[in-house]
């Protein structure tokens, strides 16, 4: 076969939905035999998030943005009709009913396809997220490390 | 023709139908034939370009009672 093709996405948004997009485009991307990266920065960042609470040296500030932000994927709200949780609620039955992947799903299945989930270390600090706090599996990168992944890829996408 | 092995993709969504024919197409050796059964309509155009892209072949295609089968060949 060829070399090997790359796909590179950044996750900005911490909407349910968009982060399923990025998954699921993420997860086909590795059946295609890419090398796939998911980089993590701002609100994305919150779908790496642990689901339990977690014991961190915090800032008031910093204790009060982990309380506002989606504690893990399952959290997250959606980008439209989200309807004071309402929303998320109802479209997981309607996923449920076609057989789509929950979120945490998505994320569970692109470690085993050895996508590489990388957080944003800057904005980890700007939101007073610790590395305790996020799955074990992820890959700690600034901007840089970003680019040199993407100036050779294949899908470069802002989600 | 002489399938090597079955997927049952039926009732499955995007992208699992991909993922999971991936995972067993791993498992092959070149020349095999896998087939693969799903009922995402979006497969068809799916298994065309996910073949051509990684370098497998798609002998055929066939549709019945909502059904798609198809069979790859596992090339090198």
């Amino acid at each position: 076969m060829t070399e090997t093709k790359s796909t590179n996405i950044i996750l900005f948004s911490g909407d349910y939905d968009k982060a399923m997009a990025a998954y699921i485009i993420a997860n086909g991307a590795a059946a295609y035999d890419h090398e796939v990266t998911i980089f993590h920065t701002f609100w994305g960042l919150n779908a790496l998030r642990k689901d339990e609470p977690i014991q961190a040296n915090k800032t008031m500030l910093e204790k009060m943005f982990g309380k506002m932000m989606p504690r893990g994927a399952e959290k997250m709200g959606l980008s439209k009709m989200h309807f004071a949780g309402m929303g998320p609620k109802l479209i997981k039955k309607v996923m449920k009913k076609h057989n789509a992947m929950p979120l945490a799903d998505l994320i569970e299945m692109a470690e085993e396809q050895d996508v590489n989930l990388v957080a944003c270390t800057m904005t980890m600090d700007l939101l007073g997220l610790q590395k305790a706090e996020l799955r074990e599996s992820t890959q700690y990168a600034g901007v840089a490390a970003y680019l040199a992944d993407a100036e050779d890829g294949n899908v470069n996408l802002f989600i | 023709m002489k399938i090597t092995k079955v997927v049952d993709a039926k009732g499955m969504a995007c992208p699992m139908p991909i993922v999971k024919t991936k995972k067993e197409m791993k498992q092959l050796e070149t020349g095999d034939i896998l087939e693969v059964q799903a009922t995402d309509q979006g497969a068809l155009k799916d298994f065309e370009a996910w073949a051509k892209s990684t370098g497998h072949e798609l002998l055929q295609t066939k549709e019945a009672d909502g059904v798609l089968t198809f069979h790859i060949k596992k090339g090198e």
